[in-house]
């Protein structure tokens, strides 16, 4: 494969396109609600109109309105049908050439929409991640091709360092500074790690990328190799995305084909090869540490760091392990440039962020959105705020690594900075929406269920003191909690923050904290007299006077 | 290999160039608490009760995993890392039963040793244990998971010293456990040897030797270094 190859390729994509193209959401979510036999019908109807020649049904990935699937998208009449039935297909067929078909239509012009920026998901909805050439022909592998005979290795680096672009798997570390590192690292075998464990509840960002572009990410694995000298890749993907992991593997097999993995790509002297490993589900395992033993065969726990996995990650090797949505920038990075990249977003934060916007909120989905975005554009404008009339009462991100913040900050730019001032984080991208209603010392208590639950554990603050703040907690919801109680909770916090091994225990007390900070009340509200007859409460609201 | 200075608890010390702070601390004679550590077989930084502090590292670090650094000037015994100390050795006595006075290793224990020097007279959590399985298959030692405190000393030295590879941690969190083999009652492991090493390395009444009754399981730990020793710098010091 060369460069005159990709541009055929593309050329006899595009002249293939047809008039009419349905393209219909073949992503996780949509399919869950039958969106197979859906295509499957409007293949049929298209049939028997007699328009094959003239019509393409195209499986697509993520539409991104999930709350309203299975969706189709009618071109060139840009209409999207949601919450469609197979038995709308024939209707919606003969809509093509005007008329209206009876199933509801989605707004594209709802700010749901028109307030996204796509880099990641770009095409998402519009490639066919099941075929390599539609990928090729919204230029797919021509950044690779173009690293790979036009650049050396540190100019790659330097145009990912120059970008700003920072991690995505959540704590946002510079990512062209961990590419020099691993580029750096003396060792004649080095390896890429694509991190698509994702396992905070409700986040599903990686999920839909995988599904809906997975040669983006491969193209993005290509490069970082290319960029530290790595031969060897490994995407990491947990066993509950069989979706995800069908599409890598077709990805591969096509990739393979072209001769865009395995030796030599692009006539070059560069090789790749990229396989996977299934995760079992844990969400210690995203951890790196853990995710490599994973990897190499052993129990999936975190090892103390340093040494870090730029200098020994897998079999001691040095490794680069990146998140899947870190490596979907790359491709588009390498291919516009470092400084188109780093016109969007904010001072620190480029580029745009994923989230997977879920909870008490009408417009329930996948979002992309510009760094710097204010939370009140996202579930106000965006997700069209609490349905049912309801008020937001605070919005979580970073799972049960994050915090809640207030409606009273919704003025706050999603930036990595202004999340860890409210006590939050980015994280990989969960936003869950909480209403009026939302008990926020329970959301505490589920958050710290889950970390007690998934608590590898290895250490002992991590392993003990989940298990203990998670009994106070309970205690607090049941009112049976003291003052002593609180106390204790606000020291374990404390001394499992400071005293864990790996990034779960460190931040497993920040929903605690976080409700702690902005909603005290709900916890001192409940509070009961010890058996000293000393009041529980801390605050002048009596127990038991809230409505909740 | 260049030696390294640095300070702990206000003392100057050298350390060989890959000492960690705990090798540097302990040749010092500074003694720093730990558990999962064991002479001779590789360190995990899993209980945390070794961490320490540095001037101008945000982070605390655990004394068995962390490489000297020249000049780096190490506290020990903050009032902070104290606290750490005793509220983590509480967890411990909180997530399973350890009532020292029916325990076959009474005053021949780590962990109790350690309570009693960070005055821990009580503990103030809930004790949160559920009753865990004792396993007397084996005919030479027996497993008492509830006094277990998942140092996986035992692991490490029946993989690392013995190379039989029997014993493994299964399951996660609080719910982890020492296992024999796949699961299977220790007496019916086939990969054990009966060297007994495990029951040297475990720091509390977990492993014993069977028959031992109340305070009579003393660890014969000078027996494990000996070997360790034996092993590495084919030294043969009694
Ligand atoms: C408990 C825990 C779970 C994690 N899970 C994930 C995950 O599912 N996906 C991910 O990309 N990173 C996860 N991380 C972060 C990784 O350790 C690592 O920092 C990341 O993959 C680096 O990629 P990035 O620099 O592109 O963000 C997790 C970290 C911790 C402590
Ligand atoms: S912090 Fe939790 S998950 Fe991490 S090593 Fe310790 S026990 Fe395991
Ligand atoms: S049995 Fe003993 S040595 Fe093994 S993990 Fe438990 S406490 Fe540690
Ligand atoms: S001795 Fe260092 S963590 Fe246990």
């Amino acid at each position: 494969m060369v460069l005159n190859d990709l541009i055929q390729i593309k050329e006899r994509e595009l002249a293939s396109r047809k008039k009419y193209v349905l393209r219909c959401c073949m992503a996780a979510g949509c399919m869950s609600s039958n969106a197979q036999s859906l295509k499957d019908e409007l293949e049929k109807a298209v049939a028997a109109a007699g328009l094959k020649d003239e019509v393409e049904v195209r499986g697509v990935g993520c539409l991104k309105l999930c709350c309203q699937g299975p969706l189709v998208q009618a071109d060139p009449a840009e209409i999207l049908y949601e919450r469609v039935k197979p038995e709308d297909a024939a209707a919606i067929v003969a809509a093509l050439k005007g008329g209206q078909a009876k199933v509801s239509q989605g707004d594209l012009n709802h700010p749901f929409f028109t307030r996204q920026m796509s880099i990641v998901l770009a095409n998402s909805g519009i490639v066919d991640p099941e075929r390599i050439d539609s990928y090729i022909a919204a230029d797919g592998y021509l950044a690779l091709r173009n690293a790979l005979r036009e650049m050396e290795p540190k100019e790659v680096t330097d145009t990912i360092v120059r970008s700003g672009l920072r991690g995505r798997g959540g704590a946002g570390f510079p990512t062209g500074l961990k590419w020099g590192t691993v580029a750096k690292s003396t060792g004649t075998k080095k390896y890429v790690i694509c991190n698509a464990d994702e396992g905070d509840p409700g986040a599903f960002m990686d999920r839909s990328v995988l599904e809906s572009d997975p040669h983006a990410v491969l193209e993005g694995m290509a490069l970082a190799a290319y960029a530290v000298g790595a031969d060897q890749g490994y995407i990491y993907v947990r066993a509950e995305y069989p979706l995800a992991i069908s599409r890598l593997q077709t990805a591969i097999k096509q990739a393979k084909q072209y001769g865009l993995l395995g030796s030599g790509v692009f006539e070059s002297p560069f090789n790749l090869t990229i396989d996977l490993r299934l995760g079992a589900g844990a969400f210690v395992c995203g951890e790196e540490t853990a995710l490599m033993a994973s990897v190499e065969g052993k129990r999936g726990t975190p090892r103390p760091r340093p040494p870090f996995p730029a200098e020994k990650g897998l079999w001691n090797c040095p490794t680069l392990i990146n998140n899947v949505e870190t490596f979907a920038n790359v491709p588009a990075i390498v291919r516009n440039g470092a400084e188109w990249f780093a016109g969007i977003g904010t001072e620190k934060s480029k580029g745009t962020k994923v989230f997977a916007l879920a909870g008490k909120i009408k417009n329930t989905g996948l979002i992309e959105v510009p760094m710097g975005t204010k939370l009140r554009d996202i579930v106000e404008d965006m997700g069209g705020g609490a349905p049912d009339g309801g008020t937001i009462k605070a919005v979580q991100t970073g799972g049960p690594s994050g915090g809640c913040i207030p409606a009273g900050s919704l003025d706050t730019p999603v930036d990595y900075e202004s999340l860890s001032k409210l006590g939050s984080i980015m994280g990989s991208g969960g936003m869950i929406v909480m209403d009026q209603a939302t008990d926020m010392v329970d959301v505490a208590r589920f958050f710290m269920e889950f970390c007690m639950d998934e608590s590898c554990g290895k250490c002992v603050p991590c392993r003990a003191g989940t298990a203990q703040m998670h009994h106070l907690l309970s205690k607090i919801v049941a009112r049976k909690a003291t003052a002593e109680d609180l106390a204790k909770l606000e020291e374990l916090c404390d001394m499992v923050k400071h005293t864990s091994l790996c990034g779960l225990g460190q931040t497993a007390p920040n929903p605690v904290m976080s409700t702690l900070r902005f909603f005290r009340g709900e916890y001192t509200e409940r509070l009961q007299p010890d058996t000293l007859g000393r009041p529980g409460t801390e605050s002048a609201v009596p127990a038991g006077s809230r409505a909740t | 290999m260049c030696a390294k200075t640095l300070t702990i608890d206000g003392n100057e010390v050298s350390a060989a160039d890959d000492a960690t702070i705990l090798d540097a601390a302990t040749e010092a004679g500074i003694k720093i608490p730990t558990l999962c550590h064991l002479e001779g077989v590789y360190d995990i930084g899993a209980c945390r009760l070794c961490l320490v502090e540095a001037v101008g590292i945000p982070k605390l670090l655990p004394a068995c995993t962390t490489k000297v650094v020249e000049g780096m000037n190490v506290r020990t015994d903050t009032e902070r890392i104290r606290k750490y100390r005793r509220i983590n050795l509480e967890l411990l006595f909180a997530e399973r039963n350890h009532v020292c006075s029916v325990c076959v290793s009474n005053n021949h224990c780590e962990l109790q040793t350690l309570a009693y020097n960070h005055g821990m007279d009580h503990v103030r959590y809930d004790y949160l244990f559920p009753k865990w399985a004792v396993d007397t298959t084996h005919p030479r030692y027996g497993m008492d998971h509830n006094r277990c405190i998942l140092c996986t000393r035992c692991v490490r030295v029946c993989w690392h010293v013995e190379g039989a590879g029997t014993l493994n941690t299964a399951g996660r969190g609080a719910r982890s456990q020492i296992i024999a083999d796949l699961i299977q009652p220790w007496g019916e492991a086939d990969s054990c040897t009966s060297c007994g090493k495990c029951v040297m390395a475990c720091p509390t009444g977990a492993l014993f030797q069977r028959g031992a009754t109340v305070g009579e399981m003393e660890h014969d730990r000078e027996k494990l270094e000996f070997i360790i020793t034996a092993r590495e710098k084919k030294q043969w010091i009694p």
